[in-house]
């Protein structure tokens, strides 16, 4: 299952520096990686989460030794990766309803167990709405039982396959179709939405991560680690849209990157419900550097700037760099 | 006034104008631009008061309307294909307890395999839930039936269904004449309920009944979809009256006076088999058409009316009951019992393939000679069908099926290898 | 009934074309309808969209099969779409192109066509100078206004100004106006 592929060298954040030693370098480096979801594929230019996929479906299913199994809801990449008469997927691969993949994938991995084939492995993937809106009893279910499958959220923080609807992701002051820019309180309203990260470390489940497309490395290693144990496993990664967040294609890592350093996604990991492990960042920028590299946040910056919002948004970021220690020494 | 816009804005600008005090909204394609554009009104404050609410699931989404209309407000929600059948344990619910919900159906198919395009596989799955479902054959007509489906739900104490067919009605441009604010008011007052959650006198919605009063408390819901057939065409009448403009009723007839075959449909379709008609009358085929506005209630003795003259009905339908056949034509068949009429199902436009005026030609033109297979799959490609069934034939693992298909429409197939 | 496809890829704006043409047409008191025909992916991908055009009531539900007139607003889908299906042999055609017809390896099927019906327009250069990006719909749609004069070009930019606003709006008329007068003096 290899497939030729060309390398580039460009500098430290990307996919293999060859400056390391081959058991550090990832599963993308290696011209033996699986390329779970190949090329042909419709995503949009730039998409995260066609990348955040490929990152970690290869390592997910190197750390099976081949043997995994995907359940898919409906959304973005069930839509873009199975464009009659073709698949992407270079797996064996399900997709059921928007919202039961979790309990789906249950059923594979009962099957399996039943079958005395547990060596085979369960992944399920959906997207924000899948996963924290119309699927969320179906996960909650999935975690209450400790469930053997490793669920991944991409979070592009909206309805984006349908145009662009706001979810219970869709950070304060976003603009979507159904959060327009208008009105007295313009884009997604605050206070409202859900992290699905904490409430799946409130079921006390064995493993807790979230990541992002900017930083492969940590990416590659959270899989890996929930592949190493048993149960009900959750991985968030955050993956801009262009086109729903009105970024430019080229910019998708950029932006993820800054959402980081800004300190409004937070990458961290926990077992059974505690905290073990919480991303320094390195540079903090303000959210303001990340904001405006988006079109759905524009209306924040149109001459009067919204400062109360933007105030409030800053401070949601404070708020987590003090929760999660993001500036603290490490010890 | 007239306008040339989106279906779906005509239809939210139609909900808007009926003044609905809930909104919610779980986006699905094809109706998300219904939705949208609500968001936008409700926003820019043109409709006050209203709360809307963006709702985690369809299931969410009715029961949000159900509380709404429970506690006395106009409630409003949208949907299709997969997203009514996940709040169909709602859809029940609504009807059961009698709550005047105005609800849009922008048909879409129903998977597996998913499907985004038009079919009326959605609503035939609901149509036996308790609400009354309505099919518009144009923008114009599914703007008034929405204006007239508040006024009916709201007058019977039964949910509504207003079905618009996906994309071809909800995406086309075409022109629409929008009414005025106080036309509107002037034709839907406002909402009396038949029971409401009142401090001021408590009642309890949502007993539990067993075999001592289910069967009575079921009938009494089926009365009133018999009393939705006298109420139907009278606010037609009253919107007539109002609007200028006739739209809903129970069924409409089309050149069917003389006609010895007469075709039967629902929705956007018939706009189509007009056409057919009419080329083929020119011809001098004596042929007409019935369309079925109302499906529930289904209009009974309304069609038999309209159908007894005629030697033959060919009912097309966007349907298909699988181990039956056409779903709609076992409705009309029940209006035709004990006449010696032949029913003819055409099963066309699955999932959205294209019904062409070309192709009903034609079968109209075979059914009249009486020479036509029941049920007919309009334009299906047999000779797939042909292969993949030698494929089952050939070996016990042959493959998921929607996948072999689709590998033989392809230049390539694709198997990991 | 006159019926128009056009052709494009996704985020070209090829609906919203559609959809300003039956404007123009209504504003002329005409009956119109238009409509897309699209699959489920995003940018990029092939997408068609239709408009039909006639004096009374259009009840006809199904994709054009037999344009009068083919709009084509991305020429690299020359050789991947069959875009000419059932157009008339005495329709109109517009390409959005800056090359010669010739040159596409369309000579010889542009030559089957009563003159001044086939046309090609420098739409995406023309919506750059005047937009400042490449959106061909406007043009083109000004270039159809010239040669089928099915509908005229103040309709085509009083639809133009009612879906794009203020300067936007102005600008794609502007576009349109050029596009217009460029094929008229052809």
């Amino acid at each position: 299952m290899t497939q030729p592929v060309k390398f580039y060298q460009t500098g430290t954040f990307t996919v293999g520096n060859r400056l390391l030693d081959p058991e550090q370098r990832t599963v993308q480096a290696t011209i033996e990686r699986n390329n779970s979801l190949t090329s042909g594929h419709r995503a949009c230019q730039g998409c995260g989460e066609a990348l955040g996929a490929r990152y970690a479906v290869d390592a997910a299913l190197r750390a099976a030794n081949g043997k995994l199994l995907a359940v898919n809801a409906t959304g973005c990449l069930e839509v873009f990766s199975t464009p009659y008469p073709e698949s992407s997927w270079r797996l064996p691969w399900l997709h059921s309803l928007f919202g039961n993949a979790p309990a789906v994938a249950t059923g594979v991995a009962a099957a399996l167990r039943a079958k005395g084939r547990a060596d085979t492995r369960v992944l399920a993937q959906g997207g924000d709405g899948g996963t924290v809106d119309i699927g969320f009893g179906c996960l909650s279910g999935m975690f209450e039982r400790n469930d053997d499958v490793l669920y991944i959220c991409y979070d592009n923080e909206a309805y984006m396959n349908t145009g662009v609807q706001r979810s219970a992701r869709t950070p304060p002051a976003a603009r979507t179709a159904t959060s327009p820019a208008m009105g007295e309180h313009p884009g997604e309203a605050f206070g409202h939405g859900k992290n699905p990260a904490l409430i799946a470390m409130a079921h006390g489940i064995p493993y807790v991560a979230t990541a992002t497309v900017a930083d492969l490395h940590d990416l590659e290693a959270k899989v890996n680690k929930a592949m190493t144990l048993q149960g009900a496993r959750y991985l968030h990664i955050h993956v801009p849209c262009p086109l729903g967040w009105g970024s430019a294609p080229c910019d998708t890592i950029k932006v993820a990157r800054l959402a980081v350093e800004c300190g409004l996604f937070p990458l961290i990991e926990a077992e059974h419900g505690e905290l073990t492990e919480a991303t320094r960042i390195r540079r903090r920028v303000p959210v303001e550097d990340y904001l405006r590299l988006q079109k759905r946040f524009a209306h924040l910056f149109r001459e009067p700037r919204d400062e109360t919002a933007l105030a409030k948004i800053q401070a949601i970021a404070d708020r987590n760099i003090a929760r999660f220690g993001l500036l603290e020494e490490a010890t | 006034m007239l306008k040339q816009i989106e279906g779906s804005h005509a239809i939210a600008g139609a909900i808007a104008l009926c003044r609905p005090e809930v909104i919610c909204a779980y986006p699905i394609t094809p109706q998300t631009h219904i939705v949208e554009t609500l968001s936008e009104i409700v926003r820019k404050g043109e409709l006050a008061p209203c709360e809307y609410v963006n709702v985690e699931s369809e299931f969410a989404a009715l029961s949000v309307a159900i509380g709404a209309a429970a506690a006395g407000a106009r409630a409003y929600t949208a949907t299709s294909s997969q997203g009514l059948l996940f709040m169909a344990e709602a859809v029940y619910n609504a009807a059961g307890l009698g709550l005047p919900i105005v609800m849009t159906i922008g048909n879409r198919a129903i998977g597996a395999p998913i499907n985004i395009w038009n079919d009326h596989s959605d609503s035939m799955a609901m149509a036996n839930a308790g609400w009354i479902q309505l099919h518009a054959e144009s923008n114009q007509e599914a703007a008034d039936l929405h204006i007239q489906a508040f006024k009916l739900a709201e007058q019977i104490s039964v949910p509504v269904m207003v079905c618009v067919d996906g994309f071809v009605l909800t995406h086309a441009y075409e022109r629409v004449d929008m009414p005025d604010q106080t036309q509107v008011d002037g034709f839907l007052p406002p909402f009396e309920p038949m029971q409401v959650l009142d401090p001021a006198d408590p009642v309890t919605i949502g007993a539990m009944v067993g075999p001592e009063a289910f069967m009575e408390v079921r009938y009494l819901a089926h009365h009133k979809h018999l009393q939705a057939i006298e109420a139907i065409p009278r606010i037609a009448e009253d919107f007539a009256a109002a609007f200028g403009r006739r739209s809903g009723g129970l069924i409409d007839c089309y050149r069917t006076e003389d006609a010895e075959t007469v075709v039967v449909a629902l929705g956007s379709v018939v706009g189509t088999i007009k056409d057919t008609v009419d080329e083929l009358r020119d011809q001098g085929v004596r042929i007409g058409a019935v369309k079925i506005v109302s499906f529930r209630p289904f209009p009974l003795a309304q069609l038999r009316s309209a159908l007894e003259g005629a030697a033959r009905v060919v009912v097309v339908e966007k349907d298909l009951a699988l181990g039956l056949g056409g779903i709609v034509a076992s409705n009309v068949r029940m209006s035709l019992r004990g006449l010696q009429t032949s029913v003819y199902t055409v099963i066309a436009g699955l999932g959205g393939r294209a019904i062409t005026k070309a192709a009903l030609r034609a079968v109209f033109l075979r059914a009249q000679e009486d020479e036509i297979d029941d049920p007919h799959f309009l334009d299906l490609k047999w000779d797939m069908v042909d292969r993949e069934l030698a494929r089952w034939k050939e070996t016990r693992r042959s493959g998921p099926i929607a996948e072999n298909i689709l590998r033989e429409l392809g230049l390539v197939g694709n198997r990991v290898h | 009934m006159f019926q128009v496809r056009l052709h494009g890829r996704g985020g070209q704006g090829v609906v919203t074309a559609a959809e300003m043409l039956s404007v123009a047409a209504f504003l002329e008191g005409r009956h119109a309808q238009a409509f897309p025909s699209f699959g489920s992916e995003r940018m990029g991908a092939p997408v068609m969209a239709f408009c039909r055009i006639d004096d009374k009531e259009i009840r006809l539900r199904e994709p054009v099969t037999h344009p009068d007139a083919l709009i084509v607003q991305d020429p690299t889908l020359l050789h991947q779409v069959d875009l000419f299906a059932g157009l008339d042999s005495q329709g109109y055609l517009l390409l959005n192109t800056t090359r010669a017809f010739a040159d596409l390896g369309l000579g010889e099927y542009v030559a089957s066509f009563p003159p001044h019906h086939v046309c090609a327009v420098a739409a995406s250069e023309l919506a750059q100078k005047h937009v400042g990006r490449p959106l061909p719909n406007a043009a083109l749609l000004g270039g159809f206004a010239a040669v089928t004069g099915r509908v005229k070009l103040e309709s085509v930019q009083a639809a133009i100004r009612q879906t794009f606003a203020g300067a936007v709006g102005e600008a794609n008329a502007a576009a349109a106006a050029e596009a217009y007068h460029a094929v008229e003096n052809n």
